[in-house]
C-alpha cells in the first residue's frame, strides 16, 4: 500500500494531537518519521484539530483526544481576557446532562460565573463544572465523552472588557 | 489473562521499581501522577502519566474512585499499587474486581483479613502460630484488668493500624488510661478506626520477618527472612537477610508458621508475615502481615535472585508460581540502607527541598534503587525516602564492608540526609556482631549524644 499526501497530513495531525514526542511508520518501502522539537511542545495543551484515532487490537496508549470542536479562530491562553476552566479532576467530560439533549453551553454562548459548562464524571459520580467567570465562550477543547486528566482545560471564555 | 499494560498507583522510588521490571516484561505502564510529581524521575520514565488530582495525598493517590478511573481511561488492564497509600485498603481491590481490572496483589477479602490486627491475631492462633499475650477492649475498666493479667510493660495497638503508627508502649498501670486515650485518638485520625488492643511488650525483641508468595489456591512458598531489627520509632532503617544470629531450628519454624498463616487464607500474591524473636527465651510470636510488596524486598531480590515485581505480576495475570520451594535457593548475604531526606544530626527532621546534587555509588554487589536524580524535588506532602542501597556479598561481612563503602560514596546536596547515621551505624561494633534488637537504635543514638557532650566538655 501506499499514502497519499493527505495520509500524510491526516497522520502528522493525529501525531501532533497525540502526546507522543515521535513516531515511526514502515510500510513496505515506505518510511515516515515525525519528531517533535522544542518548539511543538510550546504549548503544553495539545491543539484542536485531531479526531480520536482509532483503537487497534492492541491498542497503543491512548493520546488526549482533542477534537475540532466549534472552534473558530484560537484563543490565546496567555491573553489575561482569557480565562481557561480547568478539569477540577480526572474523569470523563460531558458536554450535555444527558446524551442526545443539548449541551450545556456552544462557543459564542454568554456565561455567568455559576453558569454550568460541564460535567466530570468518576466511578458514576457526577461532578458539575462551573464557568468560574462571566463571559463569552470562546473555545471549548476537549469532546464529549473524552477522558480527562486533573487540571486539563475544558474550555476558555473570553472576559468582558 | 495477559497483562499488557499496567496503572501504578504509586510514586517515588517504587514506581521507578515497578516500570524497570514490566520494560524487561514488555508491559505498557501508565503512571498516576499527582500535580507535585509531574516532573518527577518515574514520570519521565513511565510510557505516559495521567494527573489525577492536587499533591494532597487524600485527593489523588489515596482516593480508590480516581485510580480506578484513570485505569479506565487509559485502558490499563491491571493496578499495581506499590506500598503504602491504597496498597492494602481493601477498597481499591474491591473496585479493580467490580470493573475488570486485574489487582496486583490479594484479593479483597484477604485484605480485610489481615489489615484488622486483631482479626490477623486471630488467624494466626487458629493456624497455630504463637501470639504475645493480649487481649481486645473496648472499655477502660475491662482494659485495667486484662493489662493486670498481661502484667507491663504492654503496648496499646491500634486494631486498625500497622507499622508501629497509633502505637503506646505502656510501663506502669496507671499510665493505661492516657496512654489508650491517646491511641485510640491517633488510631481514629490514622486509620479512621479508634479501636484498640493490649499486647504484652517483649523486651529485647528482635524484628524478623519471612517474605511469602502465594498463588491464591493454596500453593505458598517462602524466600527466606528479614532481619529488621534496625528501627527508629518503629521505622524500618536497615535489613538484612538472613537474619544473623537465628538457630536453624528457629528459622525454619519462621518460614514455616509464615507458610501455615497464609495457606489458611490461600493467599494470593506477595506478602510479609511480621514476627517478634524473643533470643533470651527462644520464642516467637505473630506480628501482622503486610500485605503488599515491601520496601525492604531487595534484600530477598539479592539472595534469591529473584525479580519480585515479576512473580506478583505472574501471578495477577494467573499464571502461578512459576517454581516450587525447592526450587528456591539462597545465595549470600544482603544488607539495605534507607536514605532518607531526614536530618540525623537533627533529631532525623524531614528536609524536603531541591537536590541540587545526588550521585549515587556503583561496584561489585551494589544496587540502587531511587527517583532521586541531581535537580529532583522532594516534596513534603509524601514520605522522605530518597533511595535504597542494598550491598549483597558471599557472607554478611563482605556485604557490610560494600555497603559501608557505599554510603561513604552518597553525594547528596540540597537536602539534609540521614547518612551520617548510616555511616556510624556500620562502623558500630554491635552492629557489626549481629543480632541487635528494635531497642538497639535507641541505645546507640543515646550513646553518640553522651560521648559529644563528654567531648564538647
Amino acid at each position: 500500500m501506499s499514502l497519499t499526501a493527505a495520509d500524510v497530513a491526516e497522520i502528522l495531525r493525529l501525531v501532533e494531537g497525540s502526546s507522543f514526542d515521535e513516531f515511526s511508520l514502515e510500510l513496505d518501502g515506505l518510511k515516515l518519521n515525525f519528531k517533535r522539537t522544542a518548539d511543538g511542545l510550546a504549548s503544553s495543551e495539545p491543539p484542536a484539530g485531531a479526531a480520536s484515532p482509532p483503537t487497534p487490537i492492541a491498542p497503543p496508549i491512548a493520546a488526549p483526544t482533542a477534537a475540532p470542536l466549534d472552534a473558530p479562530a484560537a484563543v490565546a491562553a496567555a491573553d489575561p481576557n482569557v480565562h481557561s476552566v480547568h478539569s477540577p479532576m480526572l474523569g470523563t467530560f460531558y458536554r450535555a446532562p444527558k446524551p442526545g439533549e443539548p449541551p450545556y453551553v456552544a462557543v459564542g454562548d454568554v456565561v455567568e460565573k455559576d453558569t454550568i459548562v460541564g460535567i466530570i464524571e468518576v466511578m458514576k459520580l457526577m461532578n458539575t463544572v462551573r464557568a468560574e467567570v462571566g463571559g463569552t465562550v470562546a473555545q471549548i477543547l476537549v469532546a464529549d465523552g473524552a477522558f480527562v486528566e486533573y487540571g486539563e482545560v475544558l474550555l476558555r471564555i473570553v472576559k468582558p472588557d | 489473562m495477559a497483562i499488557r499494560r499496567i496503572l501504578i498507583a504509586n510514586r517515588g522510588e517504587i514506581a521507578a521499581r515497578i516500570i524497570r521490571t514490566c520494560r524487561a516484561l514488555h508491559i505498557e505502564t501508565v503512571l498516576a501522577v499527582s500535580e507535585a510529581d509531574r516532573d518527577s524521575v518515574p514520570a519521565a520514565l513511565a510510557d505516559r502519566t495521567v494527573c489525577i488530582g492536587p499533591a494532597r495525598a487524600s485527593e489523588s493517590y489515596l482516593n480508590p474512585a480516581i485510580i480506578v478511573q484513570a485505569a479506565l481511561g487509559t485502558q490499563a488492564d491491571a493496578v499495581h499499587p506499590g506500598y503504602g497509600f491504597l496498597s492494602e485498603r481493601p477498597a481499591l481491590a474491591q473496585l479493580c474486581e467490580a470493573r475488570g481490572l486485574v489487582f496486583i496483589g490479594p484479593t479483597a477479602a484477604q485484605l480485610e483479613a489481615v489489615s484488622d490486627k486483631v482479626r490477623a491475631r486471630g488467624e494466626a492462633q487458629r493456624a497455630g502460630i504463637p501470639v504475645a499475650a493480649g487481649a481486645t477492649v473496648a472499655a477502660l475498666d475491662e482494659a485495667m484488668a486484662a493489662a493486670r493479667e498481661i502484667g507491663t510493660p504492654l503496648l496499646v495497638k491500634a486494631v486498625g493500624g500497622g507499622g508501629g503508627r497509633g502505637m503506646k508502649r505502656v510501663d506502669r498501670l496507671e499510665a493505661l488510661p492516657a496512654a489508650m486515650e491517646l491511641a485510640a485518638a491517633e488510631a481514629q485520625a490514622g486509620f479512621g478506626d479508634p479501636r484498640v488492643f493490649l499486647e504484652r511488650f517483649i523486651p529485647r525483641a528482635r524484628h524478623v520477618e519471612v517474605q511469602v508468595f502465594g498463588d491464591g489456591t493454596g500453593g505458598v512458598v517462602h524466600m527466606g527472612e528479614r532481619d529488621c531489627s534496625v528501627q527508629r520509632r518503629y521505622q524500618k532503617l536497615l535489613e538484612e537477610s538472613p537474619a544473623p544470629g537465628l538457630s536453624e531450628d528457629c528459622r525454619r519454624s519462621l518460614h514455616e508458621a509464615a507458610v501455615r498463616f497464609c495457606n489458611r487464607l490461600s493467599y494470593r500474591g506477595a506478602g510479609t508475615v511480621e514476627f517478634l524473636v524473643d533470643q533470651q527465651r527462644d520464642e516467637f510470636f505473630f506480628l501482622e502481615m503486610n500485605a503488599r510488596i515491601q520496601v525492604e524486598h531487595p534484600v530477598t531480590e539479592a539472595v534469591t535472585g529473584l525479580d519480585l515485581i515479576a512473580e506478583q505480576i505472574a501471578i495477577a495475570s494467573g499464571a502461578g508460581l512459576s517454581f516450587a520451594q525447592s526450587d528456591i535457593r539462597f545465595k549470600g548475604h544482603a544488607m539495605e540502607c534507607r536514605v532518607n531526606a531526614e536530618d540525623s544530626a537533627n533529631d532525623f527532621a524531614p528536609s524536603p527541598g531541591l537536590a541540587r546534587t545526588a550521585i549515587w555509588p556503583s561496584g561489585e554487589g551494589i544496587r540502587v534503587d531511587t527517583h532521586i536524580t541531581s535537580g529532583s524535588r522532594v516534596p513534603p506532602f509524601y514520605d522522605s525516602l530518597l533511595g535504597k542501597v542494598i550491598a549483597h556479598g558471599p557472607d554478611r561481612k563482605t556485604a557490610l564492608q560494600r555497603l559501608r563503602a557505599a554510603i561513604a560514596a552518597v553525594r547528596i546536596v540540597g537536602v539534609q540526609t540521614n547518612l551520617s547515621f548510616h555511616s556510624m551505624l556500620l562502623a558500630d561494633p554491635e552492629f557489626q556482631a549481629g543480632g541487635v534488637d528494635t531497642g538497639y537504635v535507641e541505645r546507640l543514638l543515646e550513646r553518640r549524644q553522651n560521648f559529644a557532650e563528654v567531648r564538647r566538655g
